[in-house]
Order: C-alpha cells, then sequence, then structure tokens
C-alpha cells in the first residue's frame, strides 16, 4: 500500500516539474507578453496542482488527524490558486490593454481587428 | 527514497526559478516583470512544501506557503491596479 | 448596506454561515481543545453577526444556490478533465522546435448567450483558466474579447464549454 502511493505521488511530482518547466520554457521562448502569459499563468498552475496533489497523497499514507489535516490544507491552497489565477491574469492583461500595446501578430497574417 | 526525490525535486525547481528570473529582471515592460514575479511566487508556494517535509515540518510550512500565495496574489493585483493607465508603460517597448 | 430579512430566512443564512466558517476555523488551527473551540465560536459568531446577510447566501434564493452548487460538482471535474487536455496541448506546443510556424496568436470576438452575470464571470473564468485562451474584455451583455495563442485553441471557442455554463445557470 505505501508503495503504490509513493509511486503515484512520485510520478505526479514528477509531471508536476515538467509542467513548471514548460511554463518556464515558454516565458522564454514565446514572442511577445499576450503570449507568454498563456504559458505563465497557466501551466504554472497545473503544475502546482498536480506537485501539491502528489504530496498531499504521500502525506497521507500514514492515517493520522494531524496527516489527515495538512492534506486538507494543501487542498485548500490548490484551490485558492485555481479561483485567483485567473484573476491575476486577467488583471495584467487588463493593465496591458489600458495601456495601449498591441498584441504581436504573426508575419503575413492579416493586419489586427 | 521519497525524501531522496522531494529533495531532487526542491533543487530542480528552485533550478526551474532561474528562468522567470530572467524575465523579471531583464523583461521589456513592466507587465513582464510583474508576471515573472507572480511565476516565481506560484513555484515559490510548491518549494516551501517540498522545504516542510525535508525538515519534517510539514503543518508549520503550509501556513506559510498558504500565507505566501495570499501574499502573491495581493502584490500582483495591487501593482497590475497600479500601473493601470500610466502612461509610459509601452515606451520602453519602442527602444 | 444590511437589508431587512425575515425571521426564518435570518436564522437558516446566520446557522449556515457560521457551520461553513467553523468548519473552515477546525481546519486551519488542528487544536481541538476548550480553548481554541471558544476562541472559534466566538471569532466565527462576530463574522457572521456582521457580514451573514451578505457573504455567502442571498436568503430567497436559497433554492437555486443548491442547484447551482449540485450542478457545480458536475461541471468541476469536467472542466479540470479540460484543462489537463488543453494543457498537455500548450506543454506541446511550447516544448515543439518549430514553435515559430505553429503558433499563430490572435484576438477573437464573439457574442455570449449566458444572460446571468455570475454565469458569464464562471464562464470568463473557465476560459481563462484553460491553457491556449485568456479572457481580455467582458461587459454584462455578453461580448466577449478572447486572446487565443493558435487556432486550434481558437477553434475550441465558444462550443461546449458555454452549452454546459449554460445549463449550470438553467437557460
Amino acid at each position: 500500500m505505501i508503495i503504490l502511493t509513493s509511486l503515484v505521488s512520485g510520478i505526479m511530482i514528477l509531471a508536476g516539474l515538467v509542467f513548471f518547466l514548460g511554463g518556464s520554457i515558454g516565458m522564454i521562448r514565446l514572442p511577445d507578453f499576450y503570449s507568454r502569459l498563456h504559458s505563465a499563468g497557466m501551466l504554472d498552475t497545473m503544475g502546482l496542482m498536480l506537485t501539491m496533489g502528489g504530496m498531499a497523497l504521500y502525506i497521507i499514507h500514514d492515517l493520522t488527524l494531524n496527516n489527515v489535516l495538512s492534506a486538507l490544507k494543501i487542498i485548500l491552497i490548490v484551490v485558492f490558486i485555481f479561483i485567483t489565477s485567473p484573476t491575476a491574469t486577467h488583471a495584467i492583461v487588463d493593465a496591458g490593454i489600458r495601456a495601449g500595446m498591441k498584441p504581436w501578430r504573426k508575419r503575413g497574417s492579416e493586419a489586427g481587428k | 527514497m521519497m525524501d531522496t526525490l522531494i529533495l531532487l525535486s526542491a533543487i530542480l525547481l528552485s533550478l526551474f526559478m532561474i528562468i522567470p528570473l530572467y524575465r523579471a529582471v531583464m523583461g521589456p515592460t513592466v507587465l513582464d516583470r510583474f508576471m515573472g514575479v507572480n511565476a516565481i511566487g506560484t513555484q515559490t508556494t510548491a518549494l516551501l512544501i517540498m522545504i516542510g517535509f525535508i525538515y519534517k515540518r510539514v503543518d508549520m510550512f503550509i501556513d506559510i506557503a498558504l500565507a505566501y500565495a495570499m501574499l502573491n496574489f495581493i502584490a500582483v493585483l495591487a501593482a497590475s491596479r497600479y500601473f493601470h493607465k500610466r502612461k509610459g508603460l509601452t515606451e520602453e517597448m519602442e527602444s | 448596506m444590511k437589508t431587512k430579512l425575515k425571521k426564518a430566512a435570518f436564522v437558516t443564512t446566520f446557522s449556515i454561515t457560521f457551520l461553513i466558517l467553523f468548519l473552515f476555523w477546525c481546519i486551519f488551527s488542528g487544536k481541538f481543545d476548550a480553548f481554541h473551540l471558544s476562541l472559534g465560536v466566538i471569532s466565527c459568531l462576530l463574522i457572521c453577526w456582521a457580514t451573514s446577510s451578505d457573504l455567502l447566501i442571498v436568503p430567497p434564493q436559497i433554492s437555486r444556490l443548491v442547484r447551482l452548487w449540485s450542478g457545480f460538482v458536475i461541471y468541476i471535474p469536467w472542466l479540470i478533465w479540460q484543462i489537463i487536455l488543453a494543457n498537455i496541448h500548450v506543454l506541446v506546443l511550447v516544448l515543439s522546435p518549430d514553435m515559430d510556424k505553429r503558433i499563430n496568436p490572435k484576438i477573437i470576438k464573439f457574442k455570449s448567450r449566458i444572460k446571468d452575470t455570475v454565469g458569464l464571470v464562471t464562464f470568463a473564468n473557465s476560459i481563462t483558466l484553460t491553457p491556449g485562451t485568456i479572457t481580455v474584455a467582458l461587459n454584462m451583455y455578453g461580448d466577449m474579447v478572447i486572446h487565443a495563442i493558435d487556432d486550434e485553441s481558437a477553434a475550441a471557442l465558444p462550443g461546449d464549454m458555454e452549452k454546459k455554463v449554460a445549463k449550470l445557470f438553467g437557460e
């Protein structure tokens, strides 16, 4: 049983690290501010969900009250991030639009709307 | 076994943090810097819990992580509201 | 402004808010001796007395609220599955060597048919939470401006998600 939970939580933590790496690389490679926000805001949230889920699963391998409470708190952090991450992303995009930044367009496609 | 994995993940995660830090320091506009800071904050939330596992004090570090997540959200929201209609926000981009 | 409430509705709202707050107190405090529990009861009562008329539940709509939350229980796992699929799509996109050819950032505009304002906010948040699309602007009449990162993400809108949210809010 403990081997199984350790295996699953280890796989989840490693998958979360892959998403964190993807989000970080996207922030360097993508061409403009708006498209960088796609990778920065969203892939990081997914990575956080996976790593936190893995650690919450690992912490309840021996069932005591304290450990269950800790796992519940980790889940609450994930829920909090899930609600606030779109709000923060939208606030940054809104500031960009109001400041008048033009979104990057691919060369050859028709000019913006 | 699992402790080693978590230790290695914490080291890797703090190495990944260099990339948003580059964006936060060199970013062409102010909003790029906010974005980098926001990404670093999200990764730090996960890193804090891993540090809790390393020191075997998870119940304490979870509260710190929760406070850090809230602080990160408020900081990004307040900063992006502050620069809402700032003139000169796009001027750095043209240079 | 505190709204005038009927006595029974006030008691229902008060007790539900108190229970939810006290549950969160128990989870976050983690200590179950008399001292900490009584501190929790006092602070929860204080918050309920100050804000229970408009913090969580608006009294005439309790039955609607129950239907809404039971709808969310079905909607949120579907949303998480969509988020995972879209995340993998964006991850492959970002890590692929020929990224410059595959991305095509663009701004699309459409009018949503959802009338409820809470429904519109839920829809906008779901769009932002799905990678590849970010809600840029939204008004009360349902006009949405979306920034999409490539053609495939742009083609997926409004699509299934709008139907599910509209069904959730009973339209």
